[in-house]
């Protein structure tokens, strides 16, 4: 058993996670408070943050960078499933924003009887 | 710790097969997860009158509950630090902070559907402003399995707790703490994203 691998600074991860999730919740302020500003480039932001979130937790927390490879490429199959579910709903990624009066967008106005 | 050896031993044979079946489980859970957030992203991108988040949610609770989260994460690899030196008081402290956080988490998601449900304008299962609408359904089927999953952990850490209490856990002996610590941080890395893309992600520009 591995008994000598050396254990991380968790404090020094919790203190980034926490400015992690301090800088988010502000990103995510600043779409009230700066007028026009690309949300395009926010949600990008976003996600940027909450990956570098969820990698710091994943070596660390869950030892990934201090186990056998083995382990890493199992904790990263789901991401093939993610990639394929989305190329095989991107067809209907596009469909109804980018044409509102498209049938299938006014089903979803259908007011409640 | 030696252990007795196995005669199909392999290179590719886990340092703990309790490990390697935790780690198989959770892809299986975050496939799970992956599909749940894949579909709640093409109905929302398809829909012409989805509700900006930060309008509708409250962000500043759930922002303190991602904060609970990560600190209870915190306080769990505390504990599996605490039995690696053998000492097992700190570790069933640790563990019940642990558990702690995560009632408490339960708490504050409790408090925020009853609200969003009780409040004017409720956000409802299928309704939303008086109009079918999907974004209650995607909201409470994805943080419902999240907190489903929050209260199954918080079942397993009590669990170890008390067979940390009963003397199960040593210094040479911690595997089980190990593995539970891998399924709540998973609870937490799961949070992470569902936070991001439920509660912050701004609507696309509309065309």
């Amino acid at each position: 058993m591995s008994a000598t691998h050396q254990e991380p600074n968790y404090m020094k991860i919790f203190y980034a996670l926490f400015v992690l999730t301090v800088l988010e919740v502000g990103a995510a302020y600043l779409n009230v408070l700066v007028a026009g500003f690309p949300l395009i480039l926010l949600g990008l932001i976003l996600i940027v943050l909450a990956v570098v979130k969820a990698a710091l937790v994943g070596m660390y927390f869950m030892h990934l960078k201090f186990e056998k490879r083995v382990l890493g490429i199992i904790a990263l199959t789901p991401m093939i499933l993610c990639t394929l579910l989305i190329i095989a709903l991107l067809p209907d990624l596009t469909g109804g924003t980018r044409k509102p009066e498209a049938p299938a967008a006014v089903v979803e106005q259908v007011e409640q009887p | 710790m030696s252990h007795a050896v196995d005669p199909a031993e392999s290179p590719l044979t886990p340092e703990s097969w309790g490990k390697l079946g935790m780690w198989v489980f959770l892809a299986g859970d975050a496939m799970s997860f992956g599909a749940l957030l894949a579909g709640y992203g093409a109905i929302r991108a398809g829909s012409v009158n989805w509700p900006d988040p930060t309008q509708v949610l409250g962000i500043n609770l759930t922002a303190f509950m991602t904060f609970l989260l990560i600190c209870s994460s915190v306080t769990m690899v505390k504990a599996l630090s605490a039995i690696k030196h053998g000492n097992v008081k700190s570790m069933r402290n640790f563990l019940l902070l642990t558990i702690l956080g995560g009632v408490i988490f339960l708490g504050l998601q409790a408090y925020e559907w009853t609200h969003l449900i009780m409040r004017e304008k409720p956000v409802l299962f299928t309704t939303y402003e008086g109009t079918h609408h999907l974004f209650g359904a995607t909201f409470y089927a994805i943080t419902g399995f999240h907190g489903a999953h929050v209260t199954g952990g918080v079942i397993y850490l009590t669990i170890v707790m008390l067979r940390g209490m009963a003397g199960k856990y040593s210094a040479s002996n911690h595997n089980g703490v190990e593995i539970l610590g891998l399924y709540w941080h998973f609870v937490d890395l799961i949070w992470i994203l569902v936070f991001t893309f439920i509660y912050l992600i701004p609507n696309a520009p509309k065309p």
